[in-house]
């Protein structure tokens, strides 16, 4: 989606605000969202990934709410789209009468394991479509739905530096859709390619980007 | 902060659980002393969850110390000062990120899948999520609030001098910039420099020179005497 998620290469955000000693979480509640959505998500029971509700909210909005409210909307969508609570459980805070208790709720030791278990890369063996040090052109694609394919370098030809290997694919899987597993490159794009004449020429930019994204240029 | 209003707050909290009346909404602007809008909805979802076998309360309150106490960037600069002071650490991190920080006891055998890049007199890397927040959590932690804010994504890309020179990071004009857009589940630490005139000291003094941000990509690692932030 187009949306002001997608914000790499714009201007007029501001200064960046650095904080000296800055704490974990800001409040407890930050931290409780950030829990909650990782206990959650470890009982494997979310049909839908972190980030398209998120990018489903207006500019407006996804600008004026900070990162941990974000993540606490993310968190109750995809509760009620995973079929895991419902609205009117959320205005009340109580399970409805008589409904059962689900039961899927991870231990504290299995919670904290899962942080480092980020179930990504996949051992199906998928023939490459690019091999190291090919060209290759960003496909232009205009999804309505979450990409990983930045809207900077659509369009723009790069180098495949590196191939990554075989990983679920993010566009569709997030949905709970098609995993569809590929392979992942670093694409190299040198920043001139990005960005024109006042990039050094010497520079570039590195995206991580699946072979649905690219064709040979 | 005004003890009444907090009471008052407090017990609207109780009474009204998620409640929002005008006064509650209003308390965003106090949010470190007052229950704000937004910890009650935590707070409510987090009962209805634990009511619904969703969740369990201990797992939270394990995941939290995890980050709190456990997981940060002193990890990933135990990481760093092992690279300075054993080579042939530093060519197995290169070549395999993962496996490296696992012979430290980091990450995990399904885990994130890590590449480090080498920072040098000649090339900078730099890390940004433009979409969003990815990040080496396994060794870094949670990232800080500017990683994961507007102004450092939108600009880091297209104009990473500008950005690094307002982290006091200043590079001479031929260095070559290579910035990483995490956009998918790879992850990148970066490699600093060690700072000039640290050859004698160990492991440990190396390690605590290391920051954050130099991991990042933001700043350079300083000798002891000039110190740095983050």
């Amino acid at each position: 989606m187009n949306g002001i998620h997608d914000m790499g290469g714009m201007q007029d955000m501001g200064p960046i605000k650095y904080e000296n000693n800055e704490p974990v979480f800001h409040a407890t509640w930050e931290g409780r969202v950030y829990a909650m959505s990782a206990a959650v998500t470890a009982t494997r029971k979310l049909r839908l990934g972190l980030r398209p509700p998120i990018e489903n909210l207006s500019a407006a909005e996804y600008l004026r709410m900070t990162y941990y409210e974000l993540w606490l909307t993310s968190l109750t969508e995809r509760l009620v789209a995973s079929g895991l609570v419902t609205r009117a459980e959320l205005e009340s805070g109580r399970a409805a009468p008589g409904s059962t208790k689900a039961a899927v709720a991870v231990s504290p030791a299995g919670a904290v394991a899962a942080i480092f278990q980020v179930p990504a890369r996949r051992e199906e063996s998928v023939t490459p479509r690019f091999q190291a040090g090919q060209p290759v052109r960003a496909r232009n694609i205009n999804p309505v739905t979450h990409t990983r394919l930045p809207r900077y370098a659509r369009g723009r030809v790069g180098t495949i530096y590196r191939d990554h290997g075989v990983f679920g694919f993010m566009d569709t899987n997030a949905y709970g859709l098609s995993d569809k597993p590929q392979h992942l490159y670093s694409v190299r794009f040198s920043a001139r390619e990005l960005w024109g004449e006042q990039a050094a020429p010497q520079d570039s930019v590195f995206v991580d980007l699946y072979d649905d994204h690219l064709e040979h240029a | 902060m005004d003890t009444s209003r907090r009471d008052f707050l407090t017990g609207a909290a109780t009474v009204a659980g998620i409640a929002a009346s005008g006064d509650v909404a209003h308390a965003e602007d106090h949010h470190q002393e007052l229950p704000s809008d937004v910890a009650l909805r935590v707070k409510s979802l987090e009962s209805l969850l634990v009511e619904k076998g969703i969740v369990d309360s201990a797992a939270l309150d394990a995941l939290v110390d995890a980050y709190e106490h456990k997981i940060g960037p002193r990890n990933g600069a135990r990481v760093v000062a092992r690279a300075w002071v054993d080579p042939a650490y530093k060519q197995r991190l290169l070549a395999n990120g993962t496996a490296a920080i696992a012979e430290l006891g980091y990450g995990g055998s399904n885990g994130v899948d890590l590449r480090v890049l080498e920072n040098s007199a000649t090339v900078h890397n730099l890390v940004v999520c433009t979409l969003c927040s990815c990040y080496i959590w396994a060794i870094l932690g949670l990232p800080p609030v500017w990683y994961k804010s507007a102004p450092y994504r939108s600009r880091a890309i297209i104009d990473p001098r500008g950005v690094l020179s307002e982290f006091g990071t200043v590079l001479p004009e031929n260095v070559e910039v290579r910035v990483w857009d995490s956009t998918a589940e790879q992850r990148y630490l970066v490699l600093p420099e060690p700072p000039a005139g640290t050859e004698g000291l160990s492991e440990e003094a190396l390690a605590a020179l290391v920051t954050r941000d130099a991991m990042i990509g933001v700043a350079k690692v300083t000798p002891p005497q000039t110190g740095g932030r983050g």
